[in-house]
């Protein structure tokens, strides 16, 4: 029977096995140095923060994988030769199989910053991440000051972890705004604001020169881009991710950035596929970036690649993007572009509560206005709407008309769509005066 | 790995285990509330009864105010879990064994040596029931009995772990609504104005028994005994008015109510044990059991639970009917055959609409059962016997223990802080049966998961008081429809992600176990089936 090893047991890889066992009845063996078990990575703040204990981020019990008969071995890849078919793990043992999914995941970026090996600095990724920030960060007596270096959403999920325990936070962020690079300017003006309301020393236009250490080899202080020396405890590195993939190094698996796959997700090598956060697609769709770090892309190509070892050859089509984090108090979702630098065709509408924490900002198309994307904080919406509504191109005029259709807040909240509707109007009647 | 670890070894805790300086007077305050209680237990002879009676609620009032303004007042709306799994008190710590103790405790003394609270049959009440004979004599115009004494307490708990919770979700107005509804009807319904009806009786004409108008049958399993339906029709127009909507709320308000809404309507909105869980309970919602064993163990004793209860009341009203046949119009043959054809259409409907949506043991079951019920009834029916097989008056008193005492109060209470705020409600309610049956099967409510969007991330999972794993069907794009749920709008509160969301909508299409996560444009339903 037709042996599939998949490396790497997060929710790409463990979406592949279940639909392969859904669709067959192939030997199915997952494999992971982080955990025997799946969890949720994205749960992992919650553990620090004491909102769940580490077994409620595993979203099968213990008992479902032998059930399915889907075998777990523990235990890190460190050589792929796909000549024999055979992985070779770090202790010698080997493993063959007919085919390989890689789905190995991502590691936290580290540029070369003078320090960044010292104790004290680390990133947030890993399970091992997470007990490293036990130790190194289990109170505000042992951890007096925390360093995080990287506006993105790991650096504030970091930050919201760290003042749960009273750890004062300086935040060091390159742009403008939070996230700067990704939100409009009044949207991440808007995350700047809250981050500070939370007691966040947010540090903007401001990056990592240097980390110092002291005599142990442990993280006194850091000097920033302006030259200021801020003393700390804990350095957390959060800018960005990339593929982790230095195991393949020497293997004929052809790797850029990420492991090269085509639109099947098939590598350079017939049997051998990846997916998840760890492949770089060679053609990317639309406008998404080749390497896509995020749990529903990971999820997506895990479906796709199933179909495609089980005999139905699937390409990988991502539909409409969307995405969501939360940024301490405030919700966010976004469906479609919505660009930070708009596009020459796009243009963009925004809407705020007065002094409340909401917004929304949609982008359309100048000439076809087109609906294009949607940012909105504080206000949920509806995904399938959204998503129907971008891919059928409908006008702006429709979609602010029907904004409610695509509401998705609880029952009984305020709604805000006639108050958005309203705006909209006058903001159509000022643009045609200025015609 | 346990990352909960306090490494320091420190035992005055920490941000946020530690309590802050409002905190710790708040607890001094509480602590002198209860302690007022504790000694009037002991006897002490407290003067004025009711300046220290008014004392002792006030402090208990005040100290759980203070300590929910040390709590939250410094803290921006949203949601307050931090540290939940680190507090001893809400982690099945060492205060929480100590807290769970004592609530059994007081509910194994409530319910079996009320004497011990100062309850006299003869003269005045003393010791704790003794503290509290002005403020029922006020409402009632009667001494207090231990039922009062618990009533009282058990509305202060609501009232005030109420406006904790609304501090708490004060940025979610599902959750505030529904807190203001619970605290609501416990405060009229369930306390004062049973208490005032109590007045109507000082009148010869009236004999109205303590009828807590939103305590439904079967939960108050009690309330077709004989004692009360006799009370009721020996109060002129309002006593058979009440019995009238005694029968009406089981038989048409509630399944119309829940048809639109729901069980929440009821469980979360307006039910008394539902309200002390939501408030007082809220603290421990999350250590409920979520794993699929426990799913089944709920299915089976619920039900049973509610099998039980049937039984025993068409026991019991059978027992007192017919023994005079002028007074009432319903003989014991005509009943037992009315119950018969009525649990037969009843399952008949289910069978005949619904039975694809039943697993095969959920099918065995309500076979088992339906056949359990009508053979009793049948054997009674065919053999002419005065007995129902088993003996009504201790069917009464084994249900009225077991279930009515041991599981509602001692464990479904007491174990708050041990197995979680709904034990009671997800295993032992029959009520919470009825209602999650037809839940199930005929109502337009479920929680919507929103396309593509969860991450797994399992706070909603966590936060389930009644152990529904609801992750498990909302990284799947399923709608959650679980018979147990009783739409406390907890899992789509504390959900990062803004995925769920509790709704009435239209019937069609509401259980879409087959669904596919929205995001991938390949059609992945189609080549499921076509690969099966």
């Amino acid at each position: 029977m037709k042996h599939i090893a998949i490396i790497g047991n997060g929710i790409a890889g463990i979406t592949a096995a279940r639909h392969i066992r859904k669709l067959s009845n192939y030997k199915i063996t997952i494999i992971s140095a982080e955990s025997k078990y799946f969890f949720s990575r994205t749960a992992l703040m919650y553990v620090y923060m004491g909102h769940m204990k580490f077994e409620h981020t595993q979203p099968y019990e213990n008992w479902f994988w032998e059930k399915n008969n889907i075998a777990l071995k523990e235990g890190f890849v460190t050589k792929v030769d796909t000549d024999k078919n055979t992985l070779v793990f770090k202790d010698g043992s080997t493993l063959s199989y007919d085919n390989l999914i890689i789905a190995s995941g991502s590691k936290p970026n580290k540029f070369g910053w003078p320090g960044q090996d010292l104790k004290g600095v680390q990133g947030l990724y890993s399970k091992q991440d997470l007990e490293l920030l036990e130790v190194n960060a289990p109170n505000n007596k042992a951890c007096k000051k925390a360093i995080i270096v990287g506006g993105g959403l790991i650096g504030i999920e970091l930050a919201e972890m760290l003042r749960t325990r009273e750890i004062p936070v300086t935040f060091l962020v390159r742009d403008k705004d939070f996230w700067g690079s990704v939100l409009p300017s009044g949207d991440a003006n808007l995350i700047s604001k809250h981050i500070k309301t939370h007691h966040i020393d947010l540090r903007l236009e401001t990056e990592l020169k240097e980390i110092i250490g002291d005599e142990n080899g442990r993280v006194k202080s850091v000097i920033t881009s302006k030259g200021e020396e801020i003393e700390c405890n804990l350095v957390g590195l959060t800018a960005g991710v990339s593929p982790a993939v230095a195991f393949l190094k020497n293997s004929s698996i052809e790797t850029g950035k990420g492991v090269k796959v085509n639109k099947y997700l098939e590598t350079n090598i017939p049997n051998v596929y990846a997916i998840g956060d760890c492949a770089q697609q060679l053609e990317p769709t639309g406008l998404r970036n080749p390497v896509e770090a995020v749990w529903y892309t990971g999820r997506m190509m895990g479906e796709v690649v199933a179909q495609t070892i089980c005999g139905n050859k699937t390409a990988y089509n991502p539909g409409v993007w969307f995405n969501s984090a939360k940024f301490f108090d405030i919700e966010y979702q976004t469906y479609g572009w919505v660009w930070a630098k708009p596009k020459d065709y796009e243009a963009h509408f925004s809407w705020e509560v007065p002094n409340g924490e909401k917004r929304i900002t949609l982008a359309y198309h100048k000439n076809t206005n087109a609906i294009l994307g949607v940012n909105t904080f504080g206000i949920r919406l509806n995904h399938k709407t959204f998503d129907s509504w971008i891919s059928e191109e409908k006008n702006i005029d429709y979609v602010i008309e029907h904004l409610e259709k695509a509401n998705f807040d609880p029952e009984f909240y305020h709604s805000h769509f006639s108050a958005i509707k309203k705006a909209f109007k006058e903001q159509l009647k000022t643009d045609k005066n200025c015609i | 790995m346990n990352t909960t670890v306090q490494r320091n070894m420190s035992l005055a805790g920490e941000p946020p285990v530690a309590l802050n300086f409002l905190q710790k007077l708040a607890v001094i305050v509480g602590m002198f509330g209860l302690g007022v209680l504790l000694l009037a237990i002991f006897n002490v002879n407290f003067p004025n009864k009711t300046l220290w009676l008014t004392l002792s609620l006030s402090s208990l009032i005040f100290g759980v105010l203070l300590f929910s303004y040390g709590a939250y007042n410094n803290k921006h709306a949203g949601i307050k879990n931090d540290a939940v799994w680190f507090k001893s008190i809400s982690s099945r710590g060492f205060l929480a064994w100590l807290l769970g103790i004592a609530l059994t405790g007081f509910y194994i003394v409530l319910y079996f040596y009320p004497q011990y609270l100062g309850l006299r049959t003869e003269g005045s009440n003393v010791g704790l029931i003794g503290l509290f004979d002005p403020l029922s004599t006020l409402l009632s115009g009667n001494p207090a009995s231990q039922w009062f004494v618990y009533g009282t307490l058990y509305t202060v708990a609501i009232l005030a772990f109420g406006i904790k919770f609304l501090w708490k979700y004060r940025h979610n107005r599902y959750e505030v609504l529904r807190t203001i509804s619970v605290m609501f009807f416990q405060l009229s319904f369930a306390f004062i104005i049973p208490e005032l009806m109590a007045r109507l009786n000082n009148s010869e004409a009236y004999n109205i028994p303590y009828y807590d108008l939103k305590n439904i049958w079967p939960l108050s399993y009690y309330n077709f005994d004989q004692y009360r339906v006799d009370g009721f029709i020996s109060s002129g127009d309002i006593g058979l008015a009440l019995l009238i909507f005694g029968i009406v709320s089981i038989l048409i308000i509630t399944p119309i109510l829940t048809y639109f809404y729901g069980k929440r309507w009821y469980c979360s909105w307006v039910c008394g044990c539902g309200g002390l869980a939501e408030t007082s309970g809220d603290s421990f919602r999350h250590l409920s059991d979520k794993s699929l064993k426990a799913w089944k163990i709920e299915r089976w004793l619920v039900h049973s639970v509610l099998v039980f209860s049937v039984l025993m009341t068409v026991a019991v009203v059978h027992s007192y009917l017919n023994y005079d046949a002028s007074k009432y119009w319903l003989n014991k043959d005509a009943f037992l055959i009315s119950v018969a054809v009525f649990l037969g259409v009843l399952f008949a409907v289910i069978w005949y609409f619904k039975r694809d949506e039943l697993q095969k043991d959920a099918q065995y079951g309500a076979i088992g059962y339906l056949g359990i019920i009508l053979g009793l009834i049948a054997i009674h029916y065919f053999s002419g016997s005065n007995i129902f097989i088993f003996n009504p008056e201790t069917l009464r008193k084994t249900y009225s223990f077991f279930i009515g005492s041991i599981f509602s109060g001692v464990i479904g209470t007491g174990f708050y802080p041990i197995l979680g705020n709904r034990v009671w409600c997800r295993f032992g309610c029959p009520m919470a049966a009825i209602l999650g049956l037809q839940q199930r099967l005929f109502s337009k409510f479920r929680i919507t998961t929103n396309g593509g969007q969860c991450i797994s991330c399992g706070n909603c999972s966590t936060y389930c008081e009644m152990g529904i794993d609801v992750r498990a069907y909302a990284q799947k794009g399923e709608n959650i429809i679980r018979a147990s749920c009783v739409g406390c709008g907890i899992c789509s509160a504390v959900c990062p992600r803004g995925v769920l969301k509790l709704e009435n909508e239209s019937p069609k299409g509401r259980i879409n176990s087959d669904a596919v996560l929205l995001g991938n444009d390949v059609d992945l339903l189609d080549l499921i089936k076509q690969n099966k």
